[in-house]
């Protein structure tokens, strides 16, 4: 019978959620880690069992956690993330430079075809390959040496890579997405890399259509159209057909076009999702009433998903990393909340329900659906 | 034998409850302890000191004998009553909420 798993990363721990294709009863396990930030948890597409988490303490550093078993065992493994050569400098919030110093992992994708092939994204943004389950990593350091590099500058959040993904129809190409430098591809699995932010324009840095240096806060892409990406950026909901060689802004009527996550619909390659948040500057969402926005026409066009959210009184924020989609007939769409609720809908978004209430801060959702 | 306290996200992180032993050859410094700690849990490894630097991470302090050791010169000797057993080697996080 198939069913669903929910990956769940909190300021606290680590949550595993299970259910059957309903969705309605949950089984939740956790915390793991307990203490520890956890910034992403994400399983393997290749096989579902193998589970990966990145687990920090200001204190105490980087640790990656593995999972053979579905999440019932884990198993700490290697933990040194250390720069290929010279680190280098990128920009400082003052505009000074200093050296990129790893902090930690802020998300991990592993390969679509090899378990143990997995990659990670750092703070100071770097990107990194592990080929032996996590037991070893190495920096693919091109990204990092690129010539705007010493331009990038932190988002508030610190300059952290962010998004990886992977093109299920060419595995040369990765796209990649950095606070606050913006959006990158690589055509040959690494070794070199393109800023693709062309036609993006961000009023807060001192060219608004600068080659780098915009606040890309997510990237989305339906597997079925690699060419066709959906962007988060700090303002703006962004569009590309042309794998980001240029961006068209499809914000339409949002109430705000800021934001965090982005997500596409399994089967439906045009309809999106997105959490409208009022503004930079005060990470609310607008009006108290928390809302997801659903465009069923590739943006430009949205309504708002309100049926079992709160619609008064709310001040929780949706973290870039914090939303998902499985790919059951009726998809399940899941988000996760600083005030700590994970939210599911069973019906692409119609009606939502909360998993749960009372969880740490939640940074990152992701599910797993299960054969 | 050394007897070593270490910090809870530490302990659960190497599985360990209440203090931990190490057997240390020669000296008993800062040095040689998180060596032979490392040694018996390396899952601890980075999480004290850089792994390549071997400077102890900024936020983690070192006690024994109601003094705080954290800025001492990793080999030099620790106190005999460490080095003895009788009082324990204490790795702490900064005291901070959060």
């Amino acid at each position: 019978m198939s069913g669903v798993r929910v990956l769940v990363g909190t300021h606290k721990g680590a949550f595993l959620m299970t259910s059957d294709a309903k969705r309605k009863q949950w089984d939740i396990k956790g915390p793991h880690f307990t203490g520890w930030e956890v910034y992403h948890v994400k399983g393997s597409p290749a096989d579902p069992n193998r589970l990966y988490a990145s687990q920090n303490t200001g204190w105490f550093g980087q640790v990656i956690q593995r999972s053979n078993d579905g999440g019932k065992t884990w198993q700490a493994m290697e933990k040194k993330f250390a720069y290929d050569g010279e680190p280098g400098n990128h920009k400082w919030y003052d505009g000074t430079s200093r050296p990129f110093e790893f902090k930690r992992i802020w998300h991990l994708e592993p390969s679509l075809t090899d378990p143990d092939t997995v990659y990670a994204g750092a703070e100071d943004a770097a990107f990194f390959r592990s080929t032996d389950g996590g037991e070893s990593w190495h920096e693919l350091p091109a990204l990092r040496q690129h010539s705007t590099a010493p331009n990038w500058a932190p988002g508030a959040g610190g300059m952290c890579l962010h998004t990886i993904i992977l093109d299920p129809k060419n595995e040369d190409r990765i796209f990649v997405a950095i606070s606050a430098a913006g959006a990158f591809r690589s055509d040959d699995a690494g070794k070199s890399w393109r800023p693709i932010n062309r036609g993006l324009r961000s009023e807060g840095i001192p060219d608004p259509n600068a080659e780098v240096g915009h606040c890309v806060h997510r990237i989305a892409m339906n597997p079925s159209r690699p060419n066709v990406l959906f962007m988060q950026k700090h303002w703006d909901v962004m569009r590309t057909d042309d794998a980001g060689d240029t961006w068209t802004e499809v914000s339409g009527n949002l109430p705000s076009d800021f934001g965090f996550p982005i997500d596409v619909h399994p089967h439906e390659p045009e309809t999106i999702y997105v959490v409208p948040i009022k503004s930079d500057s005060e990470h609310i969402p607008p009006d108290g009433k928390l809302r997801v926005y659903r465009s069923r026409t590739g943006g430009n066009e949205w309504e708002a998903l309100t049926n079992g959210l709160p619609q008064s009184n709310c001040y929780v924020n949706v973290l870039r990393d914090a939303m998902a989609v499985d790919s059951l007939d009726s998809p399940g769409i899941y988000f996760g909340t600083t005030g700590g609720q994970v939210y599911a809908s069973a019906d692409a978004g119609d009606s939502w329900n909360p998993i749960v209430r009372d969880l740490p801060a939640v940074l990152s959702v992701e599910v797993q659906t299960l054969a | 034998m050394i007897r070593v306290v270490l910090p809870p996200h530490l302990r659960n992180l190497a599985r360990v409850t209440g203090e931990v032993e190490v057997e240390v050859q020669g000296k008993a410094t800062q040095q040689s302890v998180l060596d032979a700690l490392e040694a018996r849990y390396p899952v601890l490894r980075g999480t004290i000191r850089d792994q390549t630097t071997q400077q102890r991470r900024a936020l983690v302090r070192f006690f024994a004998c109601e003094q705080d050791l954290s800025l001492d010169p990793p080999d030099i000797p620790l106190p005999d009553d460490v080095a003895t057993g009788r009082e324990p080697f204490l790795i702490l996080g900064a005291m901070a909420g959060g």
